[in-house]
């Protein structure tokens, strides 16, 4: 089959300004100014863009930048990246734009964020929201292991610090948070303090994926998709997120979910967790990180609680981890942009653009999106080298 | 302080056609299941077909409204404005065998607990809607 050899690799990132409020910015303006500087951090322009990709907004963008007849991506977060690589593989496009941006959808802040609010029959009556879903899993860990709010927090406090020193977090310079801070803010759902949780904000970001012969004049080492991998146990906010929930094949629960996808990642990666030097987790609340750490075997069941106290997802521990502050200091942008910003950040990881918060000499970098709560998780792995 | 049930009109999605027996269930105080007369599984939420077996041959049956609590949250800053806080959405695994997504009632929070046995609570909320909490159970009536 034509085209079964060819390659793709990530070759631009953008991310726009974020902010709690951008005043006067429109998603779509902002999903523009991300476009076009991840296509300027690639070298390349609009007219070589043959596919697009991000939210549901990309078929309008698609019209609107004239950029027809194009790919038109229909998957959400990680994906979305890695659907991109394997159209541009397969040879159904040269260069895809993956990009999403969020301004003025969140005006009413008596309420949560509308794309954390179900809305089926079900769960609307009872007040569910993400961070009460995320709760009910985190919970059962709790129960279970005796995982601590103090844990937690330190997740918390630990990611939280990574955005102070990351310049153009809309937390930047806030200076180091501690757990301590993590614990005496005011309660969401418990266990999750206000600061235990993921921020609102506004703000686009892109990525520009090439097949490989495209990248000779390149001005950035291309960042190479080593292994992906997706689990899904059923539609969002629709369900109890149950930590025991579990398919007909058996294997891994609802509170397990990711140890298939991340195995998946791995053995077509030829990698194993010791090959990674950074973990771009993605942290809608802090017990997510702990959950992710074990459903990616990077500690066993029920330690992942002791594994964040004795330091290891610092900047100088084992594994860093979500270098940038994340979605609870870097930015949290509408439902798509802040699932595209791991692998932003793991691909600046990797280029060795980390600025004061880089893992000296990071050459593989395992990203993910989604949640227990959230009943998915998926990730990819990031490589300076071709697996 | 004690957990209550919401005083106000509160949002709440269109029953879709599978799973308006459960509602009029509530409506009658009758919390209403799903059981499988081909391989006599049980499920909630409702569907067309069997989630083990496949089949479409599906029942209705009564719960006893008992069960346990299989976990919590206490949510202090309330999905919309809707909502009093605090209160306690929880996932409780009903006696028959299924697990159902409720809001903890009559107990304060720092009662609520891994297991404790809880009971259903059908409570008429303003907008024409009853919906089943579930409080503490009361304790089994033992037998003269």
């Amino acid at each position: 089959m034509p085209g079964t050899d060819r390659r793709a690799a990530i070759v631009g990132v953008a991310n726009t300004a974020q902010a709690r409020r951008l005043e006067g910015a429109t998603s779509r303006g902002l999903a523009v100014s991300a476009a076009l500087a991840a296509l300027d951090d690639a070298g390349l322009t609009l007219d070589d863009v043959d596919g697009i990709s991000g939210d549901a907004t990309a078929a309008a963008l698609l019209y609107d930048l004239r950029l027809g007849p194009a790919w038109l991506g229909r998957q959400f977060g990680i994906q979305a990246v890695t659907e991109a690589v394997h159209a541009v593989e397969a040879g159904e496009a040269d260069v895809v734009l993956v990009v999403a941006a969020e301004a003025g959808g969140y005006t009413d802040r008596s309420a949560t964020a509308p794309w954390t609010r179900p809305e089926n029959e079900f769960v609307v009556p009872f007040g569910l929201f993400t961070a009460a879903e995320f709760a009910l899993i985190a919970r059962r860990h709790m129960i279970t292991y005796g995982t601590t709010p103090e844990q937690l927090a330190r997740v918390a406090a630990t990611i939280r610090t990574h955005g102070s020193t990351t310049p153009g977090a809309v937390y930047a310079g806030r200076g180091t948070v501690t757990a301590e801070d993590v614990l005496a803010s005011r309660m969401i759902a418990d266990p999750f303090h206000l600061l235990d949780c993921s921020m609102t904000s506004e703000g686009g970001c892109a990525l520009v994926i090439a097949a490989a012969d495209r990248l000779a004049d390149a001005p950035q080492p291309p960042v190479h998709v080593l292994g992906s991998g997706s689990d899904h146990m059923g539609p969002s906010y629709r369900n109890p997120p149950a930590w025991d929930l579990a398919g007909r094949r058996g294997g891994p629960v609802l509170g397990r979910i990711g140890e298939r996808a991340v195995g998946r990642a791995f053995a077509s990666a030829g990698l194993d967790r010791a090959d990674v030097d950074v973990l771009e987790l993605y942290d809608p609340f802090s017990f997510e990180v702990i959950r992710q750490l074990e459903a990616f075997g990077f500690c066993g069941p029920g330690e992942g609680g002791p594994y964040v106290e004795d330091g290891h997802i610092e900047l100088t521990g084992r594994t860093p981890v979500t270098t940038d502050g994340g979605t609870m200091a870097f930015s949290h942008a509408g439902a798509a942009p802040q699932m595209f910003q791991r692998v932003v950040r793991g691909v600046q990881q990797l280029r060795g653009q980390a600025g004061p918060n880089q893992v000296p000499g990071a050459r593989v970098a395992l990203c993910s999106g989604g949640g227990a709560g959230a009943l998915f998780t998926t990730v990819v792995l990031l490589g300076t080298d071709r697996a | 302080m004690t957990l209550h049930p919401q005083r106000h009109a509160l949002p709440h999605a269109p029953p879709g056609g599978v799973s308006a027996p459960f509602w009029a269930g509530c409506a009658a105080g009758e919390l209403r299941f799903q059981r499988c007369r081909s391989c006599a599984a049980v499920q909630f939420p409702p569907a067309e077909h069997c989630r083990e077996c496949l089949a479409a041959d599906l029942v209705w049956a009564v719960s006893s409204g008992r069960g346990t609590v299989y976990s919590w949250t206490v949510v202090h800053r309330p999905a919309t404005p809707a909502f009093e806080v605090p209160y306690a959405p929880a996932i409780v695994d009903v006696a028959e065998g299924f697990q159902l997504l409720t809001n903890l009632v009559d107990v304060a929070p720092e009662e609520i607990a891994a297991g404790m046995p809880v009971a259903v609570r059908f409570v008429a909320v303003p907008g024409d809607l009853t919906l089943p909490y579930f409080a503490p159970a009361p304790s089994e009536e033992t037998p003269p």
